[in-house]
């Protein structure tokens, strides 16, 4: 089986394939079981993969297969090949099994969609992709599958086409993703400069011999990509507007998968890190400032799925932290914990959503809990874990991950530890806001504005539980979300996530000096700040019922940054391309190339006395011509 | 050896075609395209024979057949391809059936194919000749043709249009003329024999440094404005939006190509002194134009114009790459000239598609197309998807290779190159942005369906934008070996060298230490 890894992503492209030719054909909603089942298949597969690496020594489960030749030109050899090793299954595990829970999810949500199939269509090429970018052996093919997602990802975005918003939305989240991409595309150059290969085993087995001017410089250049793929600052602009795409889109592509892909880079380069300790502060300061600024914003929107966007850009910068403080271990574990309650919380909103008739504003909800059963229970089971109380798997991960930030630097913790506060009251808000207190989506029934709607038809004006495809997804997610910190808890005999991934990190791994005391001490410290957020949030909108507290104009515009790309970048580029094409090249270039034309007209005409119609006097010039030429070269050459 | 003159027939073919279409009364326009279709596709088959015959191993010229034509002044019919050849060959084969069937034509069908075919065989004499009063012969031969379908089957602007190209490109030629023939007879007076032999004159070579510079110049200005280089590339749209859809196919997917093949063919061969030392000049040319063309484009407001531009970009990469003298960027710049033959030939079907159904190419009176052309729209997704450079698709291929080429050679060029990238996403999203999504109102939404003709026309472009881009290895290897000859070529005339991490197979020993210096091979 670890020779037929490939297997994994070629189950989804199969998927990809058979509903390109018969998507149509298949329908609403056997196109979508056909997806839901390739993806499932791959799942096994990778299950099947995991437990014979499991079998192997911890010293031999990486294990390189290349299955043909892509790109081999001279000293560039580019093979398609896979990694199994226990990074990239375990991502691949939880990329699969989350993405088939997704999946299923789909089929009853996207049910009675116009684009019903090429929805699956998008979403099994999605699939493929993001598991040839973390079961890749090399950065090029990382980067296929880098690039593949970011397409299936704008097309997923700009889905529903004929909205105004979202093609928009699809198109910012491409570009703004190309600028990372430049920083991938020439780190990868460099890198083959330095070390002749893009395989990682290579280039990772050489980090030590390489200067640390030269390794520094790809980080960073990796970093930069990073920041694109998982939106963190400057360059984060993109994903909550992504929020436009279908909802388990958001789940699958902008909580759990595709967005952790810059994490993963940054960890799979562990050995390289090691090697650039001043580029490893700054992606923990990137990652933490963005936790907080992106915490901040959550704290104001009324959107359910923007709050839940602007948390997952902060919770990235959390896994960013860690990997800046060498926490390679706490970054994964993060990574999984948060799929699973961040793709939980996705599918809850999308679920609330499919209730009221696609309504997203919060302050129109309220008092879902008695309509929507299994959506709310499941929904603070995911609120609990991610606003860090334990015993959810959100408090171990992000403990983890703030012990080791204490270990590189009080201010890093001490930011952490504020942006937890944060987390913890902007995800109780809306908790108290969705499913607590009035319902006010009686008076916006009664008012008469019903949103724009798009997914399923109902008639009626009452929330009403989702269906079992929808439904399932979220009960087992919830299970997960509860006991998922259960992979790597801080206890003796307690760290297999720590063990199994060690091979894989050992080189990079930071040790963590903390006393026992410091680190009961630490917990209790993230533990208060969690339930002093909560306290708060329910003092204010269960206590009070205050919905519109607390929420800052600059809060609520996202601290103005999108008008400031847009002044700053947008209009001046614009400006500058209207300049280069209307200016420079109209007047200017072809200005010229037209006036020495009219400057020839005007000559030629003088010049017409010349123009007997004599072909004999023209051959005269021409031959007389190309005489002198030449003789002026021939003497000037040969002397 | 087989000694069937594939190379001869497949010239001659096209040009026999031409003949026998003005012998079909113009009345019967299905015959006259049906003839037509007939002799392209014959060739078609002869540069398949020619990929079947062909030695991938290789890097010399193959299937040579050479004829003395005008003995006293040493001018033979040459022919003969490499692997540098063989890939425009074969894209030349394929789009001009594509070019004479695949668009409407409006007005006397007899003319078009005619022309057409005329064009097609000057186009492969041009990859083929390998005699240098042969290749000046096909340039020109070329430039007619495309002189008269521009004028005489395009949009309004066309005249002022064809004669721009004309001018244009007839200045270049002159010079190129002036400097074909300086160079034989200096050749000549050094050696003693009168020859337009490329290889001889290749071969031994004598030229005083400056005189070769200058050689070069009139060689490259020719070849500049082909491309076009920046800047001079302002006939390209002129000449790009008033064309006849199947002129403009032909325009971007071959003659562009005649430009970028003559600098590595004559350019780098004949002067590679000049060409190193004059390499960071038209780098730096290069990357203005991917900067440059792609800014330009992202606010054109008809859809062809646009596309236009995008070629001035993406010939820019090209350039880029063969003045980056690295194996990885040469064969990056070749299989790019295909790749983008490919692609924009794509494009400017589509477009000229979305001209015969709506009348205009302007997008602001477009959009929500995709509603009513799915499938249309999924085709133009794809090929523009190509034409941004997604992995995957085949225009990644080619331009990373062109850039990390370039970057170990000339490391800042490649960077500001590789932010091209970035725009080359702005323009051609935001255009399919504007043309395919929103609501669609009036005759937007009623856009008929691709067509089944249309459907067959696309389908072998859009296959060979998926298989170049997932399985380059069969068109690589056959172009390696050729371009590994050519960058010997050029060190063993100059103190250039190319760096050992490009030009070495490596297999898994690299030292990392040995590489550290990536500039260590650039001149100077």
């Amino acid at each position: 089986m670890l020779d037929a890894v490939w297997l994994i992503p070629a189950l989804p492209l199969a998927g990809f394939l058979i509903l390109l030719v018969a998507g149509r054909r298949l329908g609403d909603p056997l196109a979508g079981w056909l997806a839901t089942t390739m993806v499932g298949a791959a799942f096994v597969a990778t299950v099947l993969v995991f437990f014979e690496l499991l079998g192997e020594d911890a010293e031999h489960r990486s294990v390189v297969h290349h299955l043909f030749e892509w790109i081999p030109v001279g000293g560039l050899q580019v093979e398609v090949g896979f990694l199994a090793d226990p990074l990239s299954v375990t991502m691949a595990l939880f990329v699969t099994g989350v993405g088939t829970l997704i999946h299923l999810y789909s089929i009853g949500y996207m049910h009675g969609d116009e684009g019903y199939h090429r929805y699956f269509v998008y979403l099994n090429l999605f699939a493929f992709s993001m598991l040839v970018l973390v079961l890749s052996s090399s950065f090029l093919f990382t980067f296929l599958g880098w690039e593949g997602v970011g397409a299936c990802s704008y097309l997923l975005i700009s889905f529903w086409f004929e909205r105004r918003a979202a093609p928009a939305a699809g198109q910012k989240a491409f570009v703004t993703n190309r600028v990372g991409d430049f920083g991938f595309m020439v780190a990868m150059f460099l890198i083959f400069a330095t070390f002749g290969t893009l395989e990682y085993t290579e280039v990772l087995e050489g980090a030590g011999l390489v200067p640390e001017v030269t390794v520094t410089a790809i980080v960073l250049l990796l970093f930069l990509g990073a920041i694109g793929k998982s939106a963190q600052l400057p360059l984060y602009v993109w994903l909550p507007d992504a929020m436009e795409g279908p909802t388990p889109v958001s789940a699958l592509i902008h909580a759990a998968t595709m967005v952790t892909a810059g994490v993963f880079l940054m960890v799979r380069v562990n050995p390289l890190l090691a090697e650039a300790p001043d580029a490893a502060t700054l992606i923990a300061w990137v990652g933490v400032a963005t936790a907080f600024f992106a915490a901040t914003i959550a704290c104001a929107q009324d959107d359910i799925k923007r709050v839940l966007a602007y948390s997952t850009i902060s919770q990235l910068g959390y896994m960013f932290l860690a990997v800046g403080a060498g926490a390679y271990v706490a970054a994964v574990f993060h990574m999984v914990t948060h799929a699973f309650f961040k793709a939980l919380l996705f599918l809850g909103a999308g679920s609330v959503m499919h209730g009221l008739h696609d309504e997203q504003d919060m302050k129109r909800m309220g008092g879902l809990k008695r309509w929507m059963p299994i959506t709310s229970a499941t929904f603070i089971v995911a609120w609990l874990a991610i606003a860090g109380v334990p015993p959810f798997s959100g408090f171990w991960s992000k403990d983890d991950i703030l012990l080791n930030a204490w270990d590189k630097s009080t201010a890093l913790w001490a930011l952490g530890l504020v942006t937890a506060l944060l987390t913890a009251y902007y995800m109780s808000r809306q908790v108290f806001l969705v499913f607590f207190g009035e319902e006010r989506w009686r008076w916006a029934a009664a008012a008469g504005s019903v949103p724009e709607r798009s997914g399923g038809a109902h008639g009626d004006f009452r929330p009403h539980e989702s269906p079992w495809t929808m439904a399932l997804p979220l009960v087992l997610l919830a299970a997960l979300s509860f006991v998922g910190g259960g992979i790597n808890l801080p206890f003796k005999g307690f760290h297999q996530l720590e063990g199994w991934l060690h091979p894989v990190v050992e080189h990079g791994l930071r040790e963590l000096h903390l006393s026992g005391e410091t680190k009961v001490g630490l917990a209790a410290a993230a533990i208060a700040a969690s339930l002093l957020g909560l306290a708060v949030a329910a003092v204010v909108f269960l206590v009070r019922r205050r919905q519109d507290a607390l929420q800052p104009a600059v809060l609520r515009k996202a601290w103005g940054v999108d008008a400031l790309y847009s002044a700053v970048i947008e209009t001046p580029g614009r400006l500058l391309s209207a300049f280069s094409a209307f200016v420079v090249d109209q007047k200017v270039i072809d200005g010229a190339v037209n006036g020495v034309a009219a400057l020839v007209r005007a000559g030629g005409s003088r010049l017409r006395a010349v123009q007997s119609g004599y072909v004999r006097n023209y051959a005269l010039a021409v031959a007389s011509g190309a005489a002198l030429v030449l003789g002026y070269v021939v003497v000037r050459g040969g002397g | 050896m087989d000694d069937f003159p594939y190379l001869t027939t497949l010239v001659m073919l096209p040009a026999v075609g031409a003949a026998a279409v003005t012998l079909v009364p113009g009345s019967r326009e299905k015959a006259v395209k049906a003839v037509g279709l007939l002799f392209a596709l014959a060739a078609a088959v002869v540069a398949v024979a020619v990929l079947i015959e062909f030695d991938t191993g290789r890097g010399s010229f193959q299937l040579v057949s050479e004829h003395s034509w005008i003995k006293a002044w040493g001018i033979s019919w040459k022919l003969g391809v490499d692997g540098i050849s063989l890939f425009l060959v074969l894209l030349s084969a394929l789009l001009f059936p594509i070019a004479i069937a695949g668009p409407e034509v409006h007005r006397d069908p007899k003319g078009y194919v005619a022309w057409m075919l005329l064009l097609e065989a000057g186009c492969l004499g041009v990859f083929l000749a390998l005699d240098l009063f042969l290749f000046f012969l096909f340039w020109e031969v070329v430039l007619v043709p495309m002189y008269f379908l521009i004028g005489g089957w395009g949009y309004e602007r066309r005249v002022y249009a064809a004669l721009k190209f004309f001018l244009y490109t007839m200045l270049g030629s002159a010079l190129m003329l002036v400097a074909i023939l300086a160079l034989v007879f200096l050749h000549q007076s050094a050696t003693d024999t009168l020859t337009f032999d490329l290889v001889a004159l290749g071969r031994d070579q004598s030229l005083a440094e400056n005189t070769a510079r200058w050689l070069f110049l009139a060689f490259a200005a020719s070849f500049a404005i082909k491309v076009p280089v920046f800047p001079l590339h302002t006939w390209l749209p002129d000449a790009h939006t008033e064309a006849p859809t199947g002129g403009s196919v032909i325009l971007a997917g071959v003659l562009l190509k005649l430009g970028t093949y003559g600098f590595v063919r004559f350019g780098l061969y004949l002067f590679p002194e000049a060409v190193v030392d004059l390499a960071p000049l038209f780098l730096t040319l290069g990357v203005i134009g991917i900067i440059y063309g792609a800014l330009v484009a992202i606010v054109q407001h008809d859809l062809k114009r646009l596309v236009a531009y995008s070629s001035v970009a993406h010939l820019g990469f090209i350039v880029l790459g063969i003045f980056g003298l690295s194996s990885q960027g040469l064969q990056g710049g070749v299989l790019q000239m295909v790749n983008h033959g490919i692609s924009t030939g794509a494009l400017f079907l589509l477009v000229g598609m979305i001209y015969e159904r709506r009348h205009t190419r302007e997008i602001a009176e477009l959009g929500g197309i995709q509603k009513a052309a799915p499938v249309f729209a999924g085709v133009f997704m794809v090929v523009m998807l190509s034409s941004i450079g997604l992995p995957g698709l085949n225009g990644f291929v080619g331009e990373f290779l062109v850039l990390v080429g370039t970057f170990v050679t000339h490391r800042w060029w490649a960077v500001v190159a590789t932010a091209g990238v970035i725009l080359a996403a702005i323009y051609l999203l935001w255009a399919y942005q504007r043309v395919f999504h929103g609501q669609a109102e009036g005759a937007n939404a009623t856009f008929p369906e691709m067509t089944m003709r249309e459907k067959v026309v696309m389908a072998p472009l859009v296959v060979l934008i998926v298989f170049l881009g997932v399985y380059p290895k069969p068109v690589l290897d056959r172009i390696g070996p050729s371009v590994s000859d050519l960058v010997r070529h050029v060190e063993e005339r100059t103190d250039y060298r190319q760096p050992p991490v490009a030009a070495e197979p490596t297999h898994g020993s690299h030292d990392p230490a040995l590489a550290t210096e990536p500039a260590a091979g650039e001149h100077e």
